[in-house]
């Protein structure tokens, strides 16, 4: 077997990615120009004072941007612990134990993967009400069953073969076979598709913001950031296009991450 | 058939072991007493549909004993191998065991090893598990399991992909090993190697047997492996042991019309 190397795919993903996300966690902490800080310098062009230009308050893009980034990433990132965490734990026990959980977790499944993920997240939204917080929790939700069909196969594949039934037989604990002997073992399934997910979640969260369903003053994100945009269009449309042009980026380094691995593991096989 | 015994015995040097056949009187480490059985297919409720597999199977296995046991595939020789190791139930009859934890070698040496760990963590796994051992005598126990199957200690940190398949069976086997046991299966634990590695492997297996106080189980398709390492054999047909005896009765004076076909198609 060859060595798992690096590939371009990988090297370009990680570069972009790497520049996005620190960029937005220095963002945490510093901004040029406070986010919220209105000025007289209205619906000003890109310039080297206001690199993505100002709003018709005055404030600056560039910072709110940078802020406004931050609180999509988190929520992307906490959507994808809680769907690929609780999907994990639900495929596992499934794809491990089989008989009746399975059939029943799995009809369960089933049935949330019938909503359109976006009306489900909507009437998840409109049971708990909007805010940050309730966005990951839908979010999560909507996520849980694409990972769990996804974990129960790595699961279920594995679940007959000899180094498993050498671990029952030296009496490990199902918990340890399920976390310690099999999970590693669906490392190259769930890598990709945490990639995939949570590309899917930034652009989740913007829809529902921008819907307005989704985080709610003082938070702001990138949906909301976009909406907002929409109706300065018009007068400063550097506006939409560098709130587009981060997501854009932020989810094509991500991709590019996830195509990355999934090459890497072809070349493995 | 003569002829077949004495090449073999001339090529390799190894027949069956006299010193053991005379210590197998002392003890049993297993008794197979009249077991029936097979598998039930999942349903959705209920056991779903029953496939007998095992008829009437009824064997021992002596103390220091390598028991061969051959038979066409699907004839249930891996069923009998897992009833035996408790993972399916006999219908009829039951499974006495003499020794503690009982273990298995598997045929397939790339699928017997977890790949995402090195080997030592295999190695040491079956004792962390075991929960008796403090982590320096668990790399002890690894160490010396690893050279008394005759691998350097670089292997120790190697995964399984790096290693080649008689590579990986010698680790299989110190796997299977690390906790003691004092029976082991053997589910066609050379079948899948180069004729080379396969004369090696046996060798260990021999060598083990002295060494460690092991009885086997050896189960194979290929009666010159079996008549080169067993003790006794037992001959399986559909499910049903059709001739058992020592290696050189079953060999030489093949009573049923099924072992005489076989000897022959191995000739």
């Amino acid at each position: 077997m060859k060595k798992r190397k690096w590939n371009g795919y990988l090297i370009a993903g990680a570069i972009i990615t790497t520049i996005i996300v620190v960029w937005i966690l220095v963002g945490r902490f510093y901004t040029p120009y406070p986010p919220t800080k209105m000025s007289s310098a209205r619906l000003q062009g890109p310039s080297l004072a206001h690199l993505f230009g100002t709003d018709k308050f005055g404030r600056d893009i560039f910072s709110r941007v940078m802020q406004g980034s931050g609180t999509t990433l988190m929520i992307a990132a906490l959507t994808i612990l809680i769907g690929a965490g609780i999907g994990t734990i639900v495929g596992s026990i499934t794809g491990y134990f089989g008989g009746i959980a399975d059939e029943v977790l799995m009809r369960f499944n089933d049935a949330l993967t019938a909503f359109p993920s976006i009306l489900l997240a909507l009437v998840i939204i409109s049971i708990l009400g909007s805010g940050k917080h309730n966005v990951i929790i839908a979010l999560g939700i909507v996520f849980i069953p694409s990972y769990a069909r996804m974990m129960r196969t790595a699961f279920a594949a594995q679940r007959e073969v000899n180094y498993i039934t050498s671990a029952r037989l030296m009496g490990a604990s199902s918990a340890r076979i399920l976390m310690v002997h099999m999970l590693p073992n669906t490392i190259h399934v769930l890598l990709p598709a945490l990639t995939i997910g949570f590309n899917n979640a930034v652009l989740a969260e913007a829809s529902m913001s921008f819907l307005g369903i989704g985080v709610t003053p003082p938070d702001v994100s990138m949906g909301y950031m976009l909406s907002e945009a929409q109706g300065m269009f018009r007068s400063a449309p550097w506006y939409a296009l560098s709130v587009g042009g981060v997501i854009a980026l932020l989810v094509f380094g991500v991709s590019l991450i996830g195509e990355g691995i999934q090459r890497m593991n072809k070349e493995v096989d | 058939m003569t002829d077949i015994k004495s090449t073999l015995t001339s090529i390799t040097g190894i027949g069956a072991n006299p010193a053991a056949q005379a210590k197998a009187q002392d003890h049993l480490v297993l008794e197979v007493n009249h077991v029936s059985g097979g598998y039930h297919t999942p349903g959705l409720f209920g056991r779903g549909k029953y496939q007998q597999v095992l008829y009437d199977v009824d064997f021992n296995i002596r103390h220091g004993e390598i028991m061969g046991l051959v038979g066409e595939s699907g004839t249930g020789k891996s069923t009998l191998a897992r009833m035996i190791l408790g993972m399916v139930k006999p219908e009829e009859g039951s499974i006495v065991h003499h020794t503690k934890r009982p273990q298995i070698i598997f045929q397939d040496p790339y699928s017997s090893l977890n790949p995402a760990y090195t080997v030592e963590w295999s190695l040491e796994e079956p004792l962390r598990v075991f929960g008796k051992y403090d982590e320096a005598e668990r790399k002890r126990r690894v160490r010396d399991m690893l050279a008394k199957v005759e691998l350097p200690e670089e292997c120790l940190y190697a995964r399984p992909s790096e290693l080649s398949g008689g590579q990986r069976q010698r680790v299989s086997i110190a796997a299977a090993l690390i906790r003691r046991p004092r029976f082991i299966i053997a589910d066609e634990p050379v079948s899948a190697l180069d004729v080379t590695i396969q004369a090696q492997i046996l060798q260990l297996l021999r060598d083990l047997r002295e060494e460690l106080d092991l009885s086997y189980l050896f189960i194979s398709h290929d009666l010159n492996v079996v008549y080169q390492l067993c003790d006794r054999v037992l001959v399986m047909k559909e499910g049903r042991i059709v001739e058992q005896g020592t290696v050189d009765e079953v060999y030489d004076h093949p009573k049923e019309e099924y072992t005489k076909q076989l000897l022959a198609a191995a000739q």
